[in-house]
Formats: C-alpha cells, sequence, structure tokens
C-alpha cells in the first residue's frame, strides 16, 4: 500500500519525511523536491510521472542513496539512509537497489552473464554459487541463452532484460526503474512491463519506477503525479491511464 | 581475482589505442634499456677494477709517456706486489672503423697483475716465445674471425714506419667475469721496443701497480709520486677505478645526459600515457557510474583504473624489453671497440619493469582519481 503525504510512524518498507532538494544553479535557487512525503510498503509496484524537470529523477536518485536531499529523511527497511557516509551508502546500496536505467548501462566489453555477474562480485559467493545465481536471475529474463553474447549482440529489448537481471540478481529489498521503456518500442517497452509485473508479482519484488509514458504508468499498482517538486496525487492506474487518454 | 574480466576486457576496447600505447612504452623501454647498458659499459671500469690495484701515469696526462725505469724504482717501495707497464699503439686494422685497443705488454708480469684476464697456459707459453706473437680479448678475436695461427697485420697511428706491423696470433684470453674488457690485443714490449724510433725507446704509457693489501693504496699512490716529485717526469698515482672514472670523464658527462634523455623519455611517456588513460576513463564515465551505482567503492574504481594502466604498461615494458634483450647484443657486436661489452643485466630488467610500472601509475593515478570521486547523478546527468 502506497501512502503520500503521511506524518505518522509506520511499518511501509520504504518511508520518506519531509524530503526538500534544492539546486543552485547560475546563482538561482532551484526547488526540485519539498517537503514530500510518502511510504511504500513491500511489493508495491509504483510509478511517478510528471512532466520534464518535475524531480522524478531526483527523488528516484534519493530513494536510491545516489543523491543525498538538502533536508528530510528517507528510510528503508529500518535504515536511516539520509545521513550515511558516501562509503555506508555505497555497500548499502550493493545489498539493497537494484538500478534499471533507460540506456541499458550495460558495460560492453563484458557478456550478457559477466554483466550480470557485477553486483555479486562484491559478495563473497563462491564463483560456482555466483554462477547458480546469475543463470537464475538470466532464466527469469528469458535470455539464458544469450548468456554469452556481448550487449552489441543484442537487441535493445534484451539488453534491458539483462539490465534487469544485474538489478535482481543479487535479490535487492527493492527496483528503482528510472525510464525503462524509454529507449523502446512499443512491443519491447511491453515485454519489459512484463518482465517487471512478473517480477512484482511472482517474485514479490518491490518496484519505483519512473516513466513518462502513461500506457507504461497504468501497469504499476499506484501511480503519483511529480508537479513543481510535489507530490500531487495518488491515482489508481486505470483512472490514471484513462486521464492520460489511453483506453 | 574475480574482477579480471571487468579489468583485462577494458585493455581490449580499442585495440588500435592499446597497440599505440603499448608501442610507447615498448619503444620507451628499449631506449631505457638501452641508456642503461650504455651507462653501466661507461661506469663498469670503476666497478669491476681491482681494489688493489693503482695506476701510474704521466702527471701533465696520459697520452704523456714514462721511463721504463720507474718500474724497478716502483716495485721497491714498501706495500707493492708486482708492477706491470702499457703502452697505448693505436693501430688500425684493415680499415679506420675497426676499431679496437691495442696494447703493448710487459709479458713478465701481465698475467700476475691481471689475473682476470685468463690464457690457456700453452698459447701464454707460445706467446712468451714469440717476438711477434699476439694475444686478442675473445670478442675482438670472435668479431673478425680470428683463430690462432693467424698472422694479424695492425698499420700504426702513432709510431711511424711504413706498412703494417705483423703479428702472429699465439691465444685469445677470456674474462672471468661477463663485465671484463674482453676487445684487447696484446703484443710482446720487445717487438715494440726494436720498432719504435729512438727517442721513444725506454718509455711506457703507464704503470699498473699490484699491492699487496688494498688498504695500502693511499700510501703507496703517495709513496709513487713522492719518488719522482720534480723529476722531469713526474707522476699521478691513482687507485684503478679512480683512474676509470676519470678516463669515462673525458667523453664529457655521460651521467648527466643519460639522466637528461632518460627523464624526457619519462616525461613524455607519462604524458602521452596520461591522456590515453584520461581518454579511456572519460569514455567509460557511464560505465564507472553504473559500477558505483551497484556498489563498487571509489576505492575499487580507482584500483581497476590504477591496474588497467599498470597492466599496459608492464605488458608494453616487457616487450620493449624482450626486444632489448634481442637487440642489445647486436648493438654491442656493431659497436665492438668503442664499447665495453653492452650487458642488460636482471638489474636492469627489474629496473626497467619497475620503471614502466612507475609510469603506468603515475599516468592512470590522476583519471583514477577523477573516476573515483566521480558523483553517480553528475555522470548519468552527463551521458
Amino acid at each position: 500500500m502506497v501512502s503520500v503525504n503521511t506524518n505518522g510512524n509506520s511499518s511501509a518498507l520504504i518511508q520518506v519525511r519531509g524530503l526538500d532538494k534544492t539546486y543552485w544553479r547560475g546563482g538561482e535557487q532551484i526547488d526540485v523536491l519539498q517537503g514530500l512525503n510518502l511510504d511504500v510498503d513491500k511489493g508495491d509496484f509504483v510509478a511517478f510521472m510528471g512532466p520534464s524537470g518535475s524531480g522524478k529523477t531526483t527523488l528516484l536518485n534519493l530513494l536510491g542513496g545516489l543523491d543525498v536531499p538538502t533536508s528530510g529523511a528517507v528510510s528503508v527497511a529500518g535504515d536511516e539512509i539520509t545521513h550515511m557516509s558516501r562509503g555506508r551508502l555505497t555497500e548499502w546500496r550493493a545489498r539493497h537497489v537494484g538500478f534499471v536505467f533507460q540506456m541499458y548501462n550495460l558495460v560492453p566489453v563484458l557478456t550478457a552473464y559477466q554483466n550480470v555477474e557485477l553486483p555479486l562480485l562484491l559478495t563473497r559467493l563462491s564463483r560456482s554459487a555466483r554462477r547458480e545465481h546469475v543463470e537464475a536471475a538470466l532464466a527469469i529474463v528469458g535470455l539464458k541463452d544469450r548468456a554469452k553474447h556481448f550487449p552489441r549482440q543484442l537487441s535493445g529489448g534484451q539488453e534491458q532484460r539483462v539490465s534487469i537481471a544485474r538489478a535482481i540478481v543479487s535479490d535487492p529489498t527493492f527496483l528503482l526503474c528510472d525510464e525503462p521503456t524509454g529507449d523502446l518500442d512499443r512491443k519491447s517497452a511491453d515485454e519489459i512491463m512484463a518482465l517487471i509485473e512478473e517480477l512484482v508479482d511472482k517474485h514479490s519484488k518491490t518496484v519505483l519506477m519512473v516513466t513518462h509514458d502513461p500506457v507504461v504508468a497504468a501497469r504499476a499498482h499506484t501511480v503519483l503525479h511529480l508537479e513543481k517538486g510535489v507530490l500531487v496525487e495518488a491515482s489508481k492506474p486505470r483512472e490514471n491511464a484513462t486521464a492520460g487518454g489511453v483506453a | 581475482m574475480k574482477f579480471r574480466a571487468l579489468i583485462f576486457s577494458n585493455l581490449f576496447r580499442k585495440k588500435v589505442r592499446l597497440l599505440l600505447t603499448l608501442g610507447s612504452f615498448a619503444v620507451a623501454l628499449f631506449l631505457f634499456a638501452f641508456l642503461a647498458v650504455v651507462r653501466d659499459a661507461f661506469n663498469r671500469g670503476g666497478g669491476i677494477a681491482s681494489a688493489n690495484r693503482l695506476i701510474t701515469i704521466n702527471r701533465v696526462s696520459i697520452i704523456q709517456t714514462i721511463p721504463l725505469s720507474y718500474r724497478d724504482k716502483i716495485a721497491r717501495l714498501r706495500g707493492v706486489q708486482r708492477v706491470t707497464f702499457d703502452n697505448w699503439f693505436g693501430g688500425v686494422y684493415q680499415e679506420e672503423k675497426n676499431f679496437f685497443p691495442q696494447f703493448v705488454i710487459d709479458p713478465e708480469n701481465q698475467r700476475q697483475v691481471y689475473p682476470e684476464l685468463l690464457v690457456p697456459d700453452d698459447q701464454w707459453n707460445a706467446f712468451l716465445k714469440d717476438r711477434q706473437g699476439a694475444i686478442a680479448g675473445a670478442s675482438t678475436a670472435k668479431r673478425f674471425g680470428w683463430k690462432v695461427g693467424d698472422r694479424i697485420p695492425i698499420k700504426t697511428t702513432l709510431y711511424g714506419g711504413d706498412g703494417a706491423w705483423e703479428f702472429n696470433l699465439d691465444g685469445i684470453y677470456h674474462g672471468q667475469r661477463k663485465a671484463d674488457d674482453e676487445t684487447q690485443f696484446w703484443f710482446q714490449w720487445d717487438y715494440f721496443e726494436e720498432r719504435v724510433p729512438e727517442r721513444l725507446k725506454g718509455q711506457v704509457g703507464w704503470y699498473t701497480v699490484k699491492l699487496d693489501s688494498p688498504e695500502d693504496g693511499l700510501r703507496v699512490a703517495k709513496a709513487i709520486d713522492a719518488e719522482f716529485a720534480n723529476s722531469p717526469y713526474e707522476t699521478k698515482t691513482d687507485t684503478e677505478s679512480a683512474f676509470a672514472a676519470s678516463w669515462v670523464k673525458q667523453f664529457g658527462n655521460i651521467e648527466f645526459l643519460i639522466l637528461v634523455i632518460g627523464s624526457v623519455v619519462f616525461f613524455t611517456l607519462l604524458l602521452v600515457t596520461g591522456n590515453t588513460m584520461a581518454i579511456s576513463v572519460r569514455e567509460r564515465t557511464g560505465e564507472l557510474a553504473i559500477l558505483k551505482a551497484i556498489g563498487f567503492k571509489d576505492g575499487s574504481i580507482l584500483l581497476f583504473v590504477l591496474t588497467e594502466a599498470m597492466a599496459i604498461a608492464l605488458f608494453g615494458g616487457l616487450l620493449g624489453l624482450g626486444l632489448a634483450m634481442a637487440a642489445i647484443p647486436v648493438l654491442g657486436s656493431a659497436m665492438s671497440g668503442m664499447l665495453p661489452n653492452l650487458i642488460l643485466s636482471k638489474l636492469m630488467l627489474a629496473g626497467g619493469i619497475g620503471f614502466a610500472l612507475l609510469v603506468g601509475a603515475a599516468s592512470g593515478l590522476l583519471p583514477g582519481i577523477g573516476a573515483m570521486r566521480l558523483r553517480v547523478v553528475d555522470a548519468f546527468r552527463r551521458i
């Protein structure tokens, strides 16, 4: 269950309280996020929508520990991450966050297998244990037979699948997807969304996703709108999709 | 090493760039090795000089002679075990370019004073009995394809007379140590004395004095020079190593020249490889950012960049040193007679590898620190 603008105590997996993020550009103060509150439970699938510059990616970066807020707090599974040192935050990300980016961001000189294995290199798993995990992740995304392929030998959709396998291979607490279908055609986008839905429904993953696409957002359990740094509403996806003009 | 694939796959990302960078290291390390062996060749005289030998020359300069009569006076001094003498012949074998040092020697004391230069007894005995006899160093004999029994004509450039002096090659000497000079050509004092003009008779180039103990060196050197002070032929006596060092100085400040060339090579290589690494890291900003996002620490990123730079340096360095190992013996043969043996020692090879790794680490340091400090959000904003 997702709650917006909550201020009370909760047992939600992700708790955001009074989150502000301000940038200074050319002497001008830009308030990207203003006093944002949010609770996300385990197993939720949340889509963030909003116009460019509304703070969607900034919010995702703050939730993923890639950036630090100007003020406010983010807690994930009881860990308050906003005051962690850079080094501890890196360790925390390795344990708790799986990232999926619009441009896939695979390492081009590594095979699909090696790309998926990357997060496991930071663990103490043996080589054979790593192999089991990587093969399982590739099987989930349907690319077990492409393990030895390099990114240049894969289609965009397949590359994004590899990137999802990399995100889930270490079984993180939640996934952050920044425009995961933004660089794909509709068919590939549908396949990727089906895969994300499967991760949520079958594997009980918690997913927070940023998208511009109302059709993609409609696949989420909850759609949240960000406007000028404020979460303005939480809508049911079907309503949102309809509002966006898509049946 | 579980990060091997990550590090080494990056090496082969741009193959042409890799080859050019390896080539830069190979050429630089080849030059490093060559400079090191030339420096060693110039300085080796001091290194292999015996601690219990002194050299006495004319105080004015080594090209001025001193009387043969000094030999017995020197031999009588306390602490002197043996005395031998030499004269520079400066002849030409067939053509000017066939340079090698020829010495008129004192057969009576040569082997006792220079025990490290080995001549088989039968060859030495044949030499003693042969007024026109000669002994050649192994490398000179090899250079000209000489063998014992050959007749060697050498044209003098210093002592006048028509035609060449004819010598019978009675023996070939070898150095006991690898670094010993095997380029010399020795012949009999009696043959020399018989043929030089009257004004040059009874004159030697320098004396080599073998001491009872190295500790006597300073005292005996002072005693020799004091013995001939205020004579028409005053002397200057030094240890063999000091003599070798002053000999090298005649060629100019070789050490400084090598240092300057070496420094230029070092900094040029540093700039070239530093720039290459900076470009390589900049091209991978997005990948480095994703590594950081998924949990690779700043230190690991720095380590990857440094390891990559040092791996390139190591492979390029090994290539250059391998080339040097193959080429230096050939260059050494080509320069035989002009320089002592060119020896690429294990220490020089180790120094070369250390040099390559140092340049590699230095070239990777700044780009590595840049990658280490990279903020993930900034990197994603840029790509």
